[in-house]
């Protein structure tokens, strides 16, 4: 990356991105047919489409959890398929924030220490760790509930201490897989308000995997996905 | 991640399931106990044995029958007392330096007491040439052997058995049947029995030729020389040898000095101790599978914690160490609680038993080396089977 003050406008982009799963022998399930598109930086990009049609496994290929079949993801001009593991692990922890519809906590750590957790795979002190592990709990309300551990914290609570953990990084990007589906509708509104906020605020591209009509109206771009194409595009 | 946050984090998935882990360390505590242990008693019986064996006095030559092929099994004695008188008069040597025995294994009894002692019949010669003192009384002359007296002298534990705090010397004891009268009393040397010999406190020795009409033989069982010196007994060695292949044929006996029987039955026990050693082994060998199947178990039941941390950026090697630290925690607390067992146990079995236990460095270093090897070993197939999980397949993974 150049030392510029302005960043590159694209960050992530999507070339004719297949994925094809191989079952057994000779079955063969092709999740995605082909998708093209970019995200910008600061970018607010929602994706719709039923189950069954290729979201998540776009967003696993967005999130270099994955390689493409065939076609090219391209982080800051990088091609996630020539990068080794180990890159792809540090492009994970350096770049991308991960929220899930499951929250994914550790049942057996607090929440500052599961906000914590990337951090442990970088540089850096327990102290300072620590220390941004609590800011990053503060800037989602929650840091009255350190010492919790997730059983002791309500859906809603465990989903903003895994946005917490995915910000705590500061990552250029949040890619969440329907970040609500475990949530009734209320809590599920505060969530993706927490969501815009950080991206309004912080400048953080976001990617968010919804069925909610009012959600994919409020993002900057909408894709919908049927059988692993994009169908529609609407700004 | 570093190493230290990795021992943090392996040290909490032991705790969250302290049973298991406790489990399973147990099965690598028991090898490596067992290994120290066995070792221990291994090592102590050598070096009890070797030691009675030069306990015996230095230059001691040990004439045996048979032709020294001790896989043929026990040879019957051709040594009569003539040829021990033979290789007495060739010697020439100063004093008494030829001994005989016969071993015969008679209940005895006196004063109501019955016992069951082993029965040397012996030649003058025999407690000057096996360095065993006289505590009362007198050693039996060359008299009471020419002439088959009833005499005896007793071991120390066969005298204090038999007669308790009383003066043995001058009462009766009877042997088969037969009355003897008590000379003198041995002192006493202690140590108990060997493999290799009798309790030698527990013993009787009566004159050879009396000790041969008892028995209803003219054979003697062995021969001792005690060489004149360190320098003389190769030469000593061969006059024997030749002394008596000129009497009863060369293939019929063997002779062979103590440094040799030292060296063999050394030898015999080291191997002994490693076999035992080896055997425990086998027990950590089980304990390391055991190790290896927990962190299997735990491997696949962490599946989606270990893609969740792939996800946030942990690369193969940092989840491969943290699972190969956990199996190494697990066998390094099985190998230095087992250890500390492990000598405990010999400290136990040198107070309690009769055979002494001598821990050794190299088993202690092995023990531990081969716990924290059972560790890496046992640990790095579900270590990388962890750290070569796919992310995107674990977080899926319920
Ligand atoms: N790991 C996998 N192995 C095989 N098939 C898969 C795998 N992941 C997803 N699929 C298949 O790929 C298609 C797209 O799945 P997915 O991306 O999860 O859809 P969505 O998130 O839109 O519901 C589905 O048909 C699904 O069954
Ligand atoms: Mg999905």
């Amino acid at each position: 990356m150049t030392p510029a003050a302005e960043p590159p406008p694209i960050l992530l982009e999507a070339a004719a991105v297949e994925r094809i799963y191989r079952i057994g022998r000779d079955v063969e399930v092709h999740a995605l047919r082909g998708v093209t598109f970019s995200v910008d930086h600061g970018d607010y990009v929602a994706i719709v489409g039923s189950s069954g049609s290729g979201k998540s496994t776009l967003l696993n290929l967005l999130g270099a959890l994955d390689r493409p079949t065939s076609g090219h993801v391209r982080y800051d001009g990088r091609d996630v398929r020539e990068l080794t593991d180990t890159e792809l692990a540090e492009l994970r922890n350096t770049r991308i924030g991960f929220v899930f519809q499951s929250f994914h906590l550790l049942p057996r750590m607090t929440a500052l220490d599961n906000v914590a957790l990337p951090l442990v795979y970088r540089e850096g002190s327990p102290r300072e760790r620590r220390r941004r592990a609590t800011a990053a709990l503060r800037s989602v309300g929650l840091e009255d509930r350190m010492g919790h551990r997730p059983t002791e914290l309500s859906g809603g609570q465990q989903q903003r201490v895994a946005i917490a953990r995915a910000l705590v990084t500061e990552p250029a990007l949040i890619l969440a897989d329907e970040p609500t589906g475990n949530l009734d509708t209320t809590t599920g509104e505060d969530i993706m308000a927490l969501l815009e906020s950080i991206q309004a605020e912080r400048g953080t591209a976001l990617v968010v995997i919804t069925h909610e009509p009012e959600i994919a109206q409020r993002a900057t771009r909408t894709i919908e996905l049927r059988d692993g194409s994009i169908v529609g595009e609407a700004t | 991640m570093n190493l230290r946050e990795a021992f943090r984090v392996a040290g909490q998935a032991l705790v969250a399931n302290r049973l298991r882990s406790a489990l399973t360390t147990l099965g690598v505590l028991i090898g490596v106990m067992s290994v120290v242990l066995l070792v221990a008693i291994g090592q102590g019986a050598r070096q009890e044995i070797t030691g009675a064996i030069e306990g015996l006095g230095s230059n001691l030559l040990f004439v045996l029958p048979g032709d020294g092929d001790f896989g043929a099994g026990p040879s019957r004695s051709r040594f009569t007392l003539d040829d021990i008188e033979a290789v007495e008069r060739e010697l020439r040597g100063p004093g008494r330096q030829v001994a005989a025995s016969t071993v015969g294994g008679e209940p005895i009894q006196a004063e109501g007491v019955r016992l069951n002692a082993t029965v040397l019949a012996v030649s003058a010669g025999y407690p000057e040439v096996l360095d065993r003192e006289i505590a009362r009384g007198l050693a039996f002359s060359e008299s009471d052997v020419t002439t088959s007296r009833r005499v005896a002298v007793l071991g120390a534990s066969t005298a204090e058995d038999l007669f308790d705090t009383q003066d043995p010397v001058g009462r009766t004891v009877t042997i088969s049947g037969v009355q003897f009268r008590v000379v003198g009393v041995l002192s006493r040397i202690g140590g108990g029995g060997t493999p290799f010999g009798p309790d030698q406190d527990r013993t009787v020795l009566i004159p050879a030729s009396t000790g041969q009409r008892l028995f209803g033989t003219d054979r003697v069982d062995s021969i001792f020389v005690r060489a004149t010196s360190t320098a003389t007994i190769e030469q000593e060695r061969s006059t024997v040898e030749r002394v008596l292949a000129q009497r009863i044929g060369e293939d019929e006996f063997s002779v062979i000095s103590q440094d040799e029987i030292i060296g063999v039955v050394g030898d015999i026990l080291q191997i002994l101790t490693i076999v035992l050693g080896a055997i425990a082994g086998i027990s950590l060998l089980v304990g390391g599978v055991g190790v290896s199947n927990i962190m299997l178990v735990s491997v696949s039941e962490r599946t989606r914690e270990i893609g969740l941390r792939k996800a946030l950026g942990a690369r193969t090697r940092d989840i491969t160490l943290q699972f190969l630290l956990e199996a190494m925690a697990l066998t390094v607390l099985g190998g230095v609680v087992g250890l500390a067992l492990g000598i405990g146990g010999a400290q136990l079995v040198a107070a309690l038993a009769p055979v002494p236990a001598a821990v050794t460095w190299w088993s202690i270093a092995l023990a531990l080396g081969v716990s924290v090897g059972v560790g890496l070993v046992f640990g790095v197939l579900p270590a990388r089977r962890a750290g070569r999980l796919d992310p995107v397949e674990a977080l899926r993974h319920d």
